[in-house]
């Protein structure tokens, strides 16, 4: 029992889908982020044939929309894998042993930060702060925040998830 | 029926409050008792989360650090009574710690359950903004003004002052934007309050609305604080229900909307002028002052951007006068400031006192140490563009001007502890290397002066030319703090220069120190 779980199963790339996503949110006040985020959450990235809808929908260059999708560390523009992990670089969690769990999560995944795995089970990437500084060393697993994780924690962390199929929240 | 209290905060779900209260929940319906398990915020003393708290006729007593395998022998210690065993901390109310703060802020949070409007009422809440409807806009303004209160993000301004200039602008519409992209390592104030008492946050809201005469208001919680933004949508949508939201703020003739907006993994856009474009759906880059925001903000109207604890402070002052607010603090820091103990700290958490601490009374008192049993080395305070201080400079006082004039600052509190295994010089490149992926690019001093600031650091640190490179390291922190645009270039030279000026060892006299 998780307090607001929100299983949301990533949907394959659909013009269709996208367009209605679009739809719902272009009435909004400034629109963009709130619509690249529904269709991050929807497809887990930004596809290429969204930044030219985006821009028709919304009536903004593809100049424009790409310059944003790509600022912002949050919109992948590939797939990402079924379990999705972020470890915390922040100086708190640095002060905790972060750097070390940093190291240990590329060479035991065998991935670089910002990378996912070539079999699509795992993503890996950094993220500075999550919050949780008085009890890290922190990481996500799946959208779920974890604290003192220690490498042999982080190991299990992963397994269980990646045993379960993944589940993004 | 017993009562028990388990956190819904992150924090507290990151070390299985989530587990706990579920192993409750089932040890309970084994045992056929009859028990109501409340999800509240945290009382932020995180180092015993999972906090578990049974009500009781002496008050609410503390369990903790629960973990979900405790659970069976505290039902056989009889913990529903309050009953003894090995992880009774007491009663939560009377335990130092606590008994040591000032929570006027975070008063209700821990206590109540965050999404109950009843609650929030019950225990103080809407009091400010009830008194605030019986005020001319002004009257607001000069009665915050009065309180001393000052911007809580970090750079300190007079909140009061800040919201005479929108009510002052001519503009048929005016926003106010809360600024809820708390990316500081080492703070998580903001988010335990949005987690953990919504409300309060909401009424800061509708009171800077009021005060400065806007009808719309924006949220913007970085991406990074998932359980906040569901906490505070489900909670704009309770107050939409009971009216104090809508076209007619309770009742009256007032009308007030809030949307909240997420971010996207850019700590720049805890910038003001950044966050605007961001909401605005533009890269988050920052725009040149003037106009101040308050003149001409987002979509080109004037507009008032407070952080969350300011909003919340606010609460305080209409609720309870300007005078009560003010006699807490020292100097020309007022009311009680929120820090935040993080990193190797044995006892991590949220201190809410009047300013006025020294840094060695905070770790001593409330830190208590590291987590590691190791000796204090450093502590980094105000966040990743906050100084670096060596035990030496533990007698500073926590307040805003003692912190300018000893090349720091106070920030948004936050208090990173480092223990004698940290490099130093790492810590420095760390700073360059933060800003040179967070920058948003506008401008050249903090775009390409960070890059070469972590080249000539890794220079350093090889022992390559040593002095000269240490010339040249100060003379680009020289060019950055004068010439960026904003804080993030601006401010990056505070760390790297603490290292240089209060631990000497890390770069001007490293081992490996030239032939």
């Amino acid at each position: 029992m998780t307090l607001h779980e929100m299983p949301t199963a990533m949907t394959p790339w659909s013009k269709e889908v996208a367009t209605e996503l679009v739809r719902d949110h272009a009435a909004e006040p400034g629109p963009l982020l709130p619509v690249l985020h529904a269709l991050h959450e929807a497809f887990g990235y930004i596809d290429p044939e969204a930044i030219e809808l985006v821009a028709q929908e919304l009536n903004i260059s593809r100049a424009d929309v790409y310059g944003v999708v790509t600022f912002y560390a949050d919109f992948r523009r590939t797939p990402p894998g079924r379990v999705r992990i972020q470890v915390c670089r922040g100086e708190a969690c640095q002060a905790v042993g972060g750097r070390g769990l940093v190291e240990h999560a590329t060479r035991s995944l065998g991935l670089e930060l910002g990378t996912t795995a070539p079999d699509g089970s795992v993503s890996l990437e950094e993220v500075f702060c999550l919050g949780n500084c008085a009890l890290g060393p922190s990481v996500t697993v799946s959208g779920h925040l974890r604290g003192r994780v220690e490498p042999a924690d982080f190991d299990r962390l992963v397994s269980d998830a990646v045993a379960s199929g993944g589940g993004e929240r | 029926m017993t009562r028990i209290y388990v956190p819904r905060d992150s924090a507290a779900r990151s070390v299985g409050a989530d587990e706990v209260a579920q192993a409750i929940e089932i040890a309970a319906a084994e045992r056929g008792v009859d028990v109501e398990i409340v999800r509240t915020g945290s009382r932020a003393m995180l180092w015993l989360e999972t906090l578990v708290e049974v009500a009781t006729p002496a008050g609410r007593v503390g369990y903790g650090p629960v973990a979900p395998e405790d659970v069976a022998d505290l039902f056989v210690a009889g913990f529903l009574e309050g009953g003894d065993h090995p992880l009774r901390q007491g009663l939560i109310d009377e335990l130092p710690w606590l008994a040591a703060q000032s929570r006027i802020t975070f008063a209700r949070v821990g206590i109540v359950d965050p999404l109950s409007t009843e609650d929030y009422e019950a225990h103080g809440g809407i009091a400010g903004l009830r008194r605030a409807l019986t005020m001319s806009p002004a009257e607001i303004c000069d009665e915050v003004t009065e309180s001393g209160l000052r911007g809580r993000g970090g750079a300190g301004f007079p909140t009061g002052v800040k919201w005479r200039t929108v009510l002052d602008a001519a503009s048929s519409t005016k926003y106010v934007v809360c600024n809820a992209d708390e990316g500081d390592s080492g703070t998580f104030a903001d988010r335990m309050l949005m987690e953990g008492d919504p409300f309060m946050l909401i009424e800061g809201m509708l009171l800077a609305g009021i005060a400065v005469g806007a009808r719309e208001g924006f949220i913007y919680i970085r991406s990074e604080y998932p359980d906040a933004v569901v906490t505070m949508r489900a909670a704009i949508a309770r107050a939409y229900e009971v009216g104090w939201l809508g076209p007619r703020v309770l009742g009256g003739e007032r009308q007030f909307d809030l949307t909240v907006r997420v971010g996207a993994g850019a700590y720049i856009c805890g910038e003001e002028t950044a966050m605007l474009e961001s909401i605005e759906g533009r890269r988050g880059m920052v725009r040149a002052k003037p106009p101040l925001p308050a003149i001409e903000g987002l979509f080109g109207q004037p507009t008032a951007i407070n952080n969350v604890l300011s909003l919340v402070s606010a609460t305080v002052v209409l609720a309870r006068g300007a005078a009560f607010y003010r006699e807490l603090g020292v100097g020309r820091s007022r009311g009680t400031q929120l820090f935040q103990l993080a990193g190797n700290v044995a006892c991590g958490g949220i201190v809410e006192t009047a300013f006025g601490l020294t840094v060695g009374e905070m770790l001593e008192t409330f830190a208590q140490g590291t987590r590691s049993g190791r000796p204090v080395h450093a502590v980094q305070i105000g966040g990743p563009l906050g100084a670096y201080l060596p035990a030496s400079q533990f007698d500073l006082p926590l307040d805003y001007e003692a912190f300018v004039e000893a090349g720091a600052m106070i920030g948004h509190g936050g208090i990173v502890v480092f223990d004698d295994t940290v490099d130093m010089a790492a810590q420095a490149r760390f700073a360059m290397e933060f800003c040179a992926v967070e920058s948003c690019g506008k401008c050249t001093p903090c775009r390409i002066g960070s890059v070469r600031g972590v080249e000539v650091i890794d220079k350093i640190v090889a022992g390559e030319d040593r002095a000269a490179n240490i010339a040249l390291l100060e003379d680009l922190c020289d060019l950055m703090t004068d010439g960026s645009l904003c804080a993030m270039g601006g401010l990056t030279p505070m760390p790297v220069r603490s290292v240089l000026r209060h631990f000497p060892e890390a770069l001007h006299n490293a081992k490996d120190s030239q032939a």
